[in-house]
């Protein structure tokens, strides 16, 4: 029977399964069995997760938060069981609790929260599943075409290159005067406006930009000079 | 507090917005309580075409001949058991057998006006409908179909169908089985293969026309797609 299967196999708070085998996207996945919402046994949890449910399409948004909390073990445990894999599990969450949240006026509060909330997870794990099959179909992992393929724009040297031209740079930028260094520092590195400008250092807009005028020939100067 | 733990993202910043995001919701009306205000639409639609129509030409017709009165029949059925179907499909945990629930209707309506080809070897000299009043037929239903869908369409909408095309390919059936039925109203005696064709070609434009629709309709519900 349905029920009993569920109840031996599958615990919510310690998210254990002990059926179903974990496999990648793209791999044959466990047989599903055809996705009902037949009531379950109602236990005390599921009892108190429909009260929550229905206290929540009365706008209660704490009850709503705390359901929502203690669904996420749950549905991971469900997303396990039909076969997704570990790193695609917390997708399929946040799709449920997107679709727990769309869907909430669906929601019969005569009926089982667990058997409503289990046919949906186990929904959407099956429809990550086919959007990750779809991909993993039309790309292709070609590990030694790209180790056996250098890559022809590549420039090793540049990098080091570019560390040692922000040094020097930096090193000319602190022989300048406080103010010329100050004037490149709002306008060029913090990429501020004028006025903005003028409003942090508390100085006019003309002497900034006299200021910066002159640390830009100074830095030009001192650039040349070490070539 | 830690957003994530050894599981995986607790998933706290969504179920905190989506909790700050609830509005308090009615829970949907029972669907087959839906499918009787969508078929009253429909019997109201009929009354007033009714209007309109030779009603003492319609019911000569259906005296005339047991496979109309009984192709009626099978048409409504199929309307009122694909509208149930349609709204059962819409919930997000029903079960997809609820889309053989209209076959039996379907096999009754194909049974019956099969009988009608035969028609014309029972009842020598029977009208053949000219290929003008076939088409004529075919706009007729698909005319029909423009408001039957589009009330469908707004009222499965309410709902959160995560099987799309499926929902949409009963609602299309509902729909084009109700249009076939109205259609007897103004549809003279005929019995030629082309027009049984015909009918079935509009049938199945409305299905697929739909199927198209409704799946864009319910884009929404589709998992989200992976960046």
């Amino acid at each position: 029977m349905l029920a009993t299967a569920d109840a031996m196999t599958f615990s919510p708070y310690s998210g254990a399964v002990s059926r179903g085998m974990l496999v990648s996207p793209g791999m044959t996945r466990p047989r599903r069995r055809m996705a009902t919402a037949e009531p379950m046994q109602p236990t005390a949890d599921d009892v108190r997760r429909s009260a929550l449910m229905a206290a929540a399409q009365a706008g209660d948004k704490i009850a709503y938060e705390t359901l929502l909390r203690d669904c996420v073990p749950l549905i991971r445990a469900i997303a396990r069981r039909q076969g997704v894999s570990p790193g695609h599990v917390d997708d399929v969450v946040q799709e449920v609790l997107l679709t727990i949240h769309r869907a909430r006026q669906t929601y019969d509060p005569a009926r089982s929260f667990t058997a409503w909330l289990r046919v949906i997870a186990e929904r959407r794990a099956v429809d990550l599943l086919r959007q990750t099959g779809r991909r993993g179909a039309r790309e292709l992992h070609a590990q030694i075409a790209f180790e056996n393929y250098a890559d022809e724009s590549a420039d090793p040297a540049g990098g080091l290159q570019h560390a040692d031209d922000a040094g020097r740079v930096s090193q000319a930028l602190a022989s300048l005067p406080p103010r010329q260094r100050e004037a490149v520092q709002y306008l060029v590195l913090n990429e501020q406006s004028l006025a903005e400008a003028s409003a942090s250092t508390r100085r006019s807009k003309g002497s900034l930009k006299v200021n910066l005028h002159r640390a830009l020939k100074a830095l030009r100067g001192t650039m040349e000079r070490e070539g | 507090m830690s957003n994530v733990t050894q599981q995986g993202p607790s998933h706290d910043r969504l179920i905190q917005g989506l909790a700050s995001d609830l509005r308090p919701v009615h829970p949907l009306p029972p669907a087959s309580k839906r499918a009787v205000i969508w078929l009253g639409f429909v019997v109201v639609a009929g009354l007033v075409l009714s209007l309109i129509a030779d009603l003492s030409a319609f019911m000569n017709r259906l005296m005339m001949s047991p496979d109309m009165w009984l192709a009626m029949l099978g048409s409504a059925l199929t309307a009122v058991l694909a509208a149930i179907a349609a709204f059962k499909l819409s919930l997000p945990d029903s079960p997809r057998i609820w889309a053989v629930l209209p076959l039996p209707a379907v096999l009754l309506w194909v049974f019956a006006s099969g009988l009608g080809c035969l028609r014309d070897y029972v009842l020598p000299g029977t009208h053949v409908a000219p290929m003008g009043e076939t088409m004529e037929c075919l706009a007729i239903i698909v005319a029909l179909s423009v408001p039957f869908s589009l009330l469908m369409f707004a009222m499965l909408r309410e709902a959160f169908p995560l099987l799309p095309g499926l929902t949409a390919s009963v609602a299309g059936l509902a729909v084009a089985a109700a249009s076939a039925t109205l259609l007897n109203l103004f549809h003279p005696l005929d019995a030629a293969v082309v027009d049984l064709l015909v009918h079935a070609i509009a049938v199945a434009l409305v299905i697929v026309v739909s199927r198209l629709i409704g799946r864009r309709i319910f884009a929404s519900t589709n998992f989200s797609k992976a960046p």
